[in-house]
């Protein structure tokens, strides 16, 4: 299973914001659409950086002006970016070892979604349930009537 | 108005596409016990379980064991099932709308991917999931052919359809009779002079996608000799590595397997099948009279991208087979249906974790749902629909108690039968079906077959005495 199966279901928004935007107009998108990071974009659309509530409260702790902070000033700009054909369990593991809760998803350089490791880690259950789930029949099966192969 | 969902006004859901899908939908809504819940079944073909009975192979009956329980789900009197009634043709969604408080389309990926490359239309080159539809006796698929008197043929792609095509196309006459394969399917292949059976891969063997028992029956196979190329199925540097991060047994296993495969010596059986890896078709080259004759390959390598997923990358070095037919299987994709919106960058409805979204505004379209491969994209195995099925249905049950659903104009069960009758008037019911069943179970242990399907509709009409 790779990332394109995830965005195929989340629909097509994702929010963003810019890096010249303050970091009270980030923590507002945060509130509005109840998410935890908001992927940074240029003018072209490409994925600059990536502005997660963690960003915000590290600063937040020592520096009272955080809000007329730039987002450009507390972004994490080592970006690691997916692509639709990644696999989810190469995707979960990176983001495990390099604890990454969110990755931008890029086609083109161009950014078309972000996924979780909420996504991938439901997306992967999802997967060993309809294994066992299949396994289960067909050992039932095998003990209702006689295998025919 | 009084909510949906109670003995007086059942919620009344209507569900477009009777494979797995559409079953788990069902039973998710009728085993909750806070609504009462009406569930009508459309399909366009006349028989239930989509590709259960016309995807997986023949000579894997087991799996499709599962009608059992799609059987029990239908049991129940709250159920119906239209059967050869086809949304856009006989009923259109703003009929459903008239009838229906919910909608779910449960429709799956009904073609597949191209490869992209040239000579892909000549004679000869098929979609792989047209060949599995004609061996299993899909009536939409069943006046197909293929040329089975070619003696090399390739299957490109490495997930479970190849598996099966290379599979079936290895078996012996005798293994296919004892099959529920479709009739003229096992005329042509007992005919079928095939002699060599390449699959092609384009990562390596770590990164095929057939599971570990499919890999295994290829070797098992009493008429045909499994090899691969030693080169082709050493471990690269990069997937060694991976491997060593992270151990994993499945695919260590899968790679001692194939391995094996290629120390392998022919044994003389009739027909050989040739696993290759690391090699991604590059153009179909003409018989010199609009077929197939030759296939021309690139050889690749794998590259690592940002997030650690081995892919494939072509060398600049090529390779050429005779082969003068080609199955390709590399992947599949939903198909829009009329009045609902699609997702065309994955080959979705549009929408979110279910929930059809209008085109326009990407909001959530009242009452109309989706579920499966049509919801996700092709990914996972049968049973990998029942939680996605259950995420939709929780979907439903949350919006229903918010009172969003439609306001139908109809909403009762001989409306809704009035209206097939009127547009469909040939349409099988779910005991048509278990009739048809019947037959076909019975004609099948005359011969010693595990059933004789029904092919064309006319037939199904005719036994049913109903012509």
């Amino acid at each position: 299973m790779n990332i394109a199966s995830l965005l195929a279901k989340k629909g097509p928004k994702v929010v963003t914001v810019q890096p010249e935007q303050t970091i009270r107009q980030a923590l507002a998108l945060l509130a509005e659409h109840n998410i935890g990071a908001l992927v940074v974009v240029d003018r072209e659309s490409r994925p600059v950086g990536i502005l997660s509530e963690r960003d915000i409260v590290r600063t937040a702790a020592r520096d009272e002006a955080v809000f007329a902070k730039t987002v450009s000033a507390l972004m994490t700009k080592d970006l690691i970016l997916g692509l639709p054909q990644d696999e989810l369990e190469s995707v979960g593991r990176t983001m495990t070892d390099r604890r990454i809760r969110h990755l931008p998803v890029v086609d083109q350089r161009r950014l078309i979604g972000i996924i979780s490791i909420g996504d991938v880690v439901k997306a992967q259950r999802d997967l060993y349930r309809g294994e066992v789930e299949t396994l289960q029949m067909e050992l039932t099966e095998e003990h209702g009537r006689p295998a025919s192969r | 108005m009084t909510r949906p969902g109670s003995e007086s006004e059942p919620l009344r859901v209507a569900i477009v596409g009777a494979g797995p899908t559409g079953f788990y939908a069902t039973d998710h809504l009728f085993r909750q016990t806070e609504v009462v819940v009406d569930v009508d079944m459309y399909d366009r073909v006349p028989t239930p379980y989509g590709l259960v009975r016309a995807g997986v192979a023949p000579d894997h009956q087991k799996i499709k064991a599962v009608t059992a329980a799609f059987d029990k789900v239908a049991a129940n009197p709250r159920f119906r099932f239209f059967g050869g009634v086809e949304l856009g043709r006989h009923v259109s969604v703003d009929d459903l709308r008239a009838h229906y408080h919910m909608i779910v389309y449960t429709t799956g990926a009904q073609t597949d991917r191209r490869m992209g490359i040239p000579g892909e239309d000549l004679q000869r080159s098929h979609a792989a999931t047209e060949f599995v539809a004609w061996y299993n006796g899909h009536p939409d698929y069943r006046d197909l052919s293929f040329d089975l008197s070619q003696e090399r043929v390739a299957v490109v792609g490495v997930g479970n359809v190849a598996a099966d095509v290379a599979r079936i196309l290895s078996r012996t006459p005798e293994e296919l009779a004892a099959t529920d394969i479709a009739d003229y399917a096992l005329e042509a292949l007992s005919a079928s002079r095939i002699r060599e059976v390449y699959v092609l891969g384009r990562r390596g063997p770590a990164q095929a996608a057939f599971t570990n028992p499919e890999i295994r029956e290829l070797g098992e196979l009493p008429g045909a000799d499994v090899s691969a190329i030693p080169a082709e199925v050493e471990l690269d540097e990069l997937t060694r590595q991976a491997l060593e991060r992270a151990p994993d047994r499945g695919t260590q296993k899968k790679v001692d397997i194939l391995k094996e495969y290629a120390q392998r010596e022919p044994t003389g059986k009739p027909k050989r099948l040739i696993m290759r890896f690391l090699v991604s078709p590059v153009e179909l080259l003409d018989d010199g009279r609009g077929a197939v004759g030759r296939m021309r390959l690139v050889k690749n390598r794998l590259y690592a991208t940002a997030t650690g997923t081995l892919q494939p990358k072509a060398t600049g070095e090529f390779d050429e087979l005779a082969v003068g037919l080609v199955f390709r299987s590399v992947g599949y994709r939903g198909v829009p249906l009329p009045g609902v919106p699609f997702n065309d960058d994955w080959g979705v409805i549009l929408n979110e974790k279910g929930r059809v979204l209008d085109a326009q505004t990407k909001q959530p379209l009242v009452g109309q749902y989706t579920a499966g491969w049509i919801k996700r994209g092709p990914t996972g195995v049968i049973g990998t629909n029942k939680p996605d099925a259950a995420e939709t249905v929780s979907g439903m049950l949350e919006d229903l108690a918010r009172d969003i659903h439609l306001r139908p104009a109809l909403p009762t069960p001989d409306a809704v039968e009035r209206l097939v009758r009127e547009r469909q008037p040939q349409y099988l019911s779910y005991q048509d079906w278990l009739r048809l069943d019947e037959i076909e179970t019975r004609r099948g242990k005359e011969t010693g077959r595990p059933r004789v399907k029904f092919t064309r509709v006319k037939d199904m009409l005719a036994a049913l005495g109903r012509a």
